[in-house]
């Protein structure tokens, strides 16, 4: 059940996409997640959903499984829809009870839709090739340039990459603990919202103790292994800008571009503009 | 005098130690009064009771706490002395119990690589390191491992290829086996001999089980935070009775001896090996 979970999961194939410098990836990323939310009309989804695919296929990732990464959030896409679907004021297309569906309200909810799917995408895409420590590396080197952040960028970085490294033993912590209260009689699968999250103390009090004994012997260990914050750290591995890197950054800048041309094109695609 | 120190690992000189508050806030005193050395290229055995303070004991050594009274000397060093502590933590390392709670990164050969990062090591030779430690704890075919996904015994030996890496002259197990299934504890144990045989490091084992140190140089026996035995294995394995009273379990065979001698069998009273037991019963 908890291994379904595609997000933040690295997935090597050895693609170019894979062998882009980290921050190469993480700089088109959030410029891509930033340019969906300026996107005002399908011509602009479209192009979107064109560029993605062109990544996918790039990454040699199948299909299936950057897919996969969307069904954990379908109740979040859905609720966002109907929503908007049903909230937005304008001209009525539908009644459904005491509700009406708007055409303002079908667009908008689209929209929403579409965004919140290609982020998801694009964000997964990113963290499936993207090894985990280099994608913390990456993170630590961009946030350098963000104001405020700038002076934990490397304690940031730190708590990534030991939740990243932790994620997996406690998920494994998780699954003995539920054995272990099912062994007595607890029961998960069935009873309403509140039974079923009551059901759910007697495993959060045992994960979130042995959370917090795993960290204290965890501190204890970086400590004597000389951990004293970033200053004068240095890494095995350094970062490496290569010329693949400032190609692929070329062609994200005309991406990014092209993206915010779409929203200057008035003929309508589907919706009236 | 002057020979004796330049041999010197670690040198314990008459320890207090007292955490201010437990579980019902209460002050206990861990240590009581512990004096002990180490030397150069030893293999130390430290045993004793839940409690008797061998853990305490162990962070003492490398400066993660501070005797609340007496000092403790690492290689020449005071861990008192505050410009000490990153040279004295290197010089001795420590491996702890608990194989998931130690190790830091999603990638094996990156988790080695954490010490000398902190040690603000070159690059360049940080790799060099890197691949010198795992070849020695025979990981290499792991290095692009994640480390949840090895066995206890595979964990383990990466934490001590991590502090390998540091290069340190000692290094200190705070009960490495305890959480590993025989295999795994088999696979610990060669490797932390063989660190001491060939690569003539400094090991200090702390252990619950004694089949680990019949062949150390040394046992130290800790009862109540004192030191209250101290000697070869066969000198400290042979007095059962006394092991029995602080709480203390004798290698297999050497029970099996005690328990013989009871029955009236005259056999001797320090074998510590099934080889040994043979001999004794053969002649
Ligand atoms: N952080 C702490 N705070 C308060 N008391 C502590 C703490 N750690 C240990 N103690 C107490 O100090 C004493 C010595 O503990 P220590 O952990 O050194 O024993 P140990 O010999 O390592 O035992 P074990 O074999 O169980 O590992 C015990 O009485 C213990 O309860
Ligand atoms: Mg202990």
């Amino acid at each position: 059940m908890l291994k379904d979970v595609t997000i933040g999961q690295y997935y090597p194939t050895g693609s170019v996409i894979h062998k882009l410098d980290p921050r190469t990836k993480i700089l088109f990323t959030t410029a891509f997640v930033v340019m969906l939310f300026f996107l005002n009309n399908l011509w602009g989804y479209l192009a979107t959903f064109v560029i993605l695919v062109t990544i996918t296929l790039l990454s040699k990732i199948p299909v299936g499984y950057i897919i996969r990464g969307i069904k954990g959030l379908v109740l979040i896409i859905m609720l966002t829809v109907v929503l908007n679907l049903f909230m937005t004021p304008g001209t009525t297309v539908a009644t459904v009870g005491p509700l009406t569906v708007t055409l303002e309200g079908l667009k908008v909810a689209t929209y929403m839709a579409l965004r919140l799917i290609f982020l998801v995408i694009g964000t997964s895409i990113m963290t499936l090739t993207t090894s985990p420590i280099d994608l913390t590396d990456g993170m630590e080197w961009c946030m350098r340039f963000v104001p405020f952040v700038r002076r934990y960028a490397h304690e940031l970085a730190m708590m990534m990459s030991i939740a990243l490294r932790f994620i997996p033993t406690l998920m494994e912590e998780t699954e003995r603990i539920m054995k272990a209260q099912k062994a007595r009689g607890a029961n998960f699968e069935t009873g309403n919202i509140i039974s079923r999250a009551k059901n759910l103390i007697p495993i959060l009090i045992p994960l979130f103790i042995s959370a917090f004994r795993r960290a204290d012997e965890l501190a204890t260990a970086m400590e004597a292994r000389c951990y004293r914050g970033g200053e004068n750290r240095t890494r095995m591995k350094q970062l490496t800008f290569e010329f693949r890197d400032g190609t692929s950054l070329v062609l994200m800048v005309m991406m990014i571009v092209g993206l915010y041309l779409t929203t200057m094109i008035q003929i309508p695609l589907i919706f009236p503009v | 005098m002057i020979m004796e120190s330049k041999n010197r690992m670690i040198d314990v000189r008459d320890v207090y130690f007292t955490y201010p508050h437990n579980n019902e806030n209460e002050s206990v005193v861990a240590l009581d009064g512990v004096s002990l050395h180490i030397e150069k290229g030893e293999f130390v055995g430290i045993i004793g009771h839940n409690g008797s303070g061998k853990s305490t004991l162990s962070k003492l050594l490398n400066a993660i706490i501070f005797p609340t009274q007496g000092d403790v000397i690492v290689s020449g060093l005071n861990t008192k002395d505050h410009e000490n502590l990153w040279t004295i933590r290197q010089t001795a390392g420590m491996v702890f119990q608990n194989p998931d709670n130690q190790l830091v990164a999603t990638i094996v050969e990156e988790d080695v690589a954490f010490g000398p990062e902190n040690l603000g090591v070159p690059p360049q030779e940080i790799r060099e390191r890197v691949d010198r430690a795992l070849a020695v704890v025979e990981m290499q075919a792991y290095a692009h491992q994640k480390p949840h996904q090895l066995s206890g015994g595979q964990k383990q030996r990466i934490a001590i290829a991590g502090i390998l890496a540091m290069e340190p002259e000692c290094i200190i197990f705070d009960e490495p086996t305890a959480m590993l299934d025989p295999s795994g504890r088999r696979e610990v144990m060669e490797t932390i001999k063989r660190l001491n045989r060939d690569k003539d490091m400094t090991v200090i084992h702390i252990t619950h089980f004694m089949e680990e140190i019949v062949a150390a140089d040394r046992i130290i026996v800790l009862d109540k935070g004192k030191v209250v035995m101290e000697g070869e294995p066969r000198t400290i394995f042979r007095q059962v009775k006394r092991l029995k009273e602080i709480g203390l379990d004798v290698p297999q065979m050497t029970e099996l001896a005690y328990e013989l001698r009871i029955e009236g069998l005259k056999i001797a009273d320090d074998v510590l090996s099934i080889e040994e037991m043979v001999n004794a019963l053969c002649q």
